[in-house]
């Protein structure tokens, strides 16, 4: 086996270890993704008094491979007059994106597909090329439901993603990296250094972009049901749709995952150091992959929990929030911030 | 004058929408009421409407006069009745239909019958697989009439103190 | 051919055809997304040269804003083909000089760059290409930086000031007015004697 290994060429051998690494992060991300989807409808369910589903398998745990199972068997329907291929392709390029950032995101110190400088601009830009799906797929199925809905969603991606913009701006100032990991380790030192707090505003500003970004509830006019009907993928059936579905989650989750590194310190643990060395639970309460998970979570958690609970917003409303509300506050918050920096206020710009 | 202040920081709280969120992370908690339907049922009342049944006497005659009352009061038109002088010199039905796909499971019918021949029962676990079963007959309101009469009886008995 | 190589020709070969295919295909909308393409591999393409702040800037810039309002506009209007070829033969001169003296200046200013300068040597691992933009940006060039930054803010302005309409005439609710609202505002109590 080794043998083989090192006859292979030298550039073949980098392919396959990079295709390895990319299969050892997507696979526990899928299945991530689709217990998401079980998730989402278990919690909503407790939070609305009811039990969710709990048919399929033990508690209902297998759902999610039902689920996709019966999307797998259901037919493709292709609606006439609508551009065939820019009909395939916008799923792609919506789950595309979402899965590409993960190449920037440290798991835990050094855990890194790609460990490139500009890791949190490379992100912004994978996030914003995903609304590319979404305008392609509700332009090729010729339905005018498709194009209100794709529209509508796609002038709220481009809103948002100004004010995510600004948020990441704030963000590399304090740490003064683009560096995801870099970012990380500028928070170290316990709970009070992460950045949460000196950027509370800005955090809340991030993550509830990140909801208006994924067009999750209350932000999800895009899909608006009682007007039309599932906006962009009205469409669409079987497969195609389960792709823009997983897209759908993995971009929340990439949102999660992205807030808890930002701002909640990514596998930094917050218990100070000292208790690492405490026995048995040491290693548990000493920095690590868990952590990391653990913040994702529960952000993952807070998705569910505002759709659970808030109306939705009107369409009007959602865009006064993201250029009137949350531009201002950005732009406010990183004058601040320079002069806390000039300033090398202690302990997060020293 | 401090009003507008006040309002403007609270708003930036997101207060009102923290103290929703409240409720619902404080019902993830709470007991369900959710009931598993084919293993746990809800408690039915006395006076369910299900599906319809016609009653005999003690002695096997069936009730049933041939009145239409039920036909005249039925809102849907769901009842068809025919009827003629039997041997003995009675009144009866010949012919008794209701279209359950018509039926609105209004109980007027029940209520209108002066001899309590024509009731609603509190099956409601039925299906149809072919066309034209949804016509109740005679034979076969007569048939659930004759095999749920104790349970016909005993919900009746319950509800008789309130009319 | 090493695979950094392989990969640069894939992607550079991806962008000449798809800047083909911006001027030749038909449908504008497609028109459109070969452009994003185009701009895409020619963002990888500078990623492999090592620009990495200015590959990444490009697709987020570009790709993810200017073209997506490209798209926008280009789908909701009603092009009508037929009438876009109609000009061709009488604006094709103007075009042809155009294009010519556009190829001929790209010609020249590779003729211009002497062959024999040595490639710039690979810059070490540790020196942040963003850090070096940044300060570059920010001391030698800074103020055609910042009055590029003023002219754009004034077409902001403008731009909005030109679309901006007023409707004072509209009724609309103000939720949060409304929420707002205290008894004391609404409610007057009136003491008045009883008409017996």
């Amino acid at each position: 086996m080794t043998e083989l290994w090192t006859s292979l060429p030298e550039d073949l051998r980098t392919v396959v270890v990079i295709l390895l690494k990319i299969v050892a992060v997507l696979v526990p991300l899928m299945t991530a993704v689709a217990y998401t989807t079980f998730a989402e409808r278990k919690i909503i369910g407790y939070m609305q008094v009811r039990l969710g589903p709990n048919r399929v398998g033990p508690k209902g745990w297998l759902q999610p491979i039902a689920d996709a199972l019966k999307l797998l068997f259901k037919e493709v329907v292709v609606p006439t007059q609508s551009d065939r291929y820019l009909f395939f392709i916008a799923p792609i390029l919506s789950l595309g994106p979402s899965l590409a950032a993960w190449a920037v995101i440290p798991f835990n110190d050094g855990w890194v597909l790609a460990d490139i400088d500009a890791g949190l601009l490379y992100v912004l830009a994978l996030t914003s090329v995903g609304v590319y799906g979404i305008i392609i797929a509700g332009w090729a199925s010729n339905s005018k439901y498709a194009l209100l809905g794709a529209m509508r969603s796609a002038a709220q991606i481009v809103a948002y993603e100004i004010a995510m913009g600004f948020a990441l701006v704030c963000v590399l100032m304090a740490a003064g990296s683009l560096n995801l990991g870099d970012i990380v380790r500028g928070q170290q030192g316990g709970l009070l250094h992460w950045y949460w707090l000196p950027l509370l505003p800005i955090f809340g500003v991030y993550f509830i972009s990140g909801v208006a970004e994924t067009n999750r509830a209350p932000f999800d006019v895009a899909e608006g049901e009682s007007e039309i009907v599932a906006g962009f993928h009205v469409e669409y059936s079987g497969m195609a749709f389960a792709v823009f579905f997983l897209a759908e989650y993995a971009n929340m989750i990439l949102i999660s995952a992205l807030t808890a590194l930002m701002f909640w310190g990514g596998w930094l643990s917050p218990f100070p150091e000292s208790w690492s060395h405490w026995p048995m639970v040491g290693g548990v309460l000493d920095d690590g992959l868990h952590w990391f998970l653990l913040k994702t979570a529960f952000f993952l958690f807070c998705f569910l929990w505002f759709r659970a609970t808030f109306p939705r917003y009107r369409y009007d409303q959602i865009m006064r929030l993201g250029w009137k509300v949350f531009i201002p506050v950005t732009l406010v918050w990183i004058f601040l911030e320079g002069v806390a920096v000039a300033l090398k206020i202690e302990p997060w710009f020293a | 004058m401090l009003a507008p202040i006040k309002n403007f920081f609270q708003t930036f709280m997101l207060l009102e929408l923290f103290r929703g969120l409240r409720v619902t992370g404080y019902r993830l908690f709470t007991r369900k009421f959710t009931i598993q339907y084919p293993e746990e049922k809800a408690p039915i009342s006395p006076r369910f409407r299900g599906l319809h049944a016609l009653r005999r006497y003690p002695n096997g005659e069936e009730r049933c006069i041939a009145c239409k009352l039920c036909e005249a009061v039925c809102p849907a038109l769901a009842i068809t009745i025919e009827s003629e002088e039997r041997a003995d010199g009675t009144r009866r039905t010949t012919r008794y239909d209701i279209d359950l796909f018509k039926c609105i499971y209004c109980g007027f019918c029940e209520e209108a019958c002066p001899v309590d021949s024509i009731v609603e029962t509190h099956i409601y676990e039925y299906h149809f697989e072919r066309r034209g079963e949804q016509i109740m007959t005679k034979e076969k309101l007569l048939a659930i009439g004759d095999r749920y009469e104790a349970e016909i009886a005993a919900a009746k008995a319950a509800d008789a103190p309130y009319r | 051919m090493t695979f950094t190589q392989f990969v640069f020709f894939v992607f550079a070969t991806v962008a000449v055809l798809s800047a083909v295919a911006v001027i030749t295909l038909r449908n504008p909308v497609h028109a459109v997304l070969a452009l994003v393409l185009a701009f895409f591999s020619a963002a990888a393409a500078w990623l492999l040269a090592e620009a990495e702040f200015l590959g990444i800037t490009l697709v987020l810039v570009y790709v993810g804003a200017v073209m997506v309002l490209f798209l926008f506009v280009v789908m909701m209007l009603d092009i009508n083909i037929a009438r876009m070829r109609e000009g061709f033969a009488r604006y094709f001169p103007v075009g042809l000089v155009v294009a010519l003296v556009m190829g001929a200046e790209l010609v020249l200013y590779v003729l211009s760059r002497a062959p024999e300068a040595p490639p710039p040597a690979p810059t070490p691992a540790e020196v942040s290409n963003t850090r070096m933009l940044g300060e570059a940006l920010y001391t030698q060039y800074l103020y055609p930086f910042e009055i590029a930054a003023l002219i754009l803010l004034v077409a902001i302005v403008a731009a909005i000031t030109l679309t901006l309409r007023r409707r004072p005439d509209t009724k609309y609710l103000n939720p949060a007015e409304q929420i707002r609202v205290r008894r004391e505002e609404r409610v007057r109590l009136v003491k008045m004697k009883s008409e017996s």
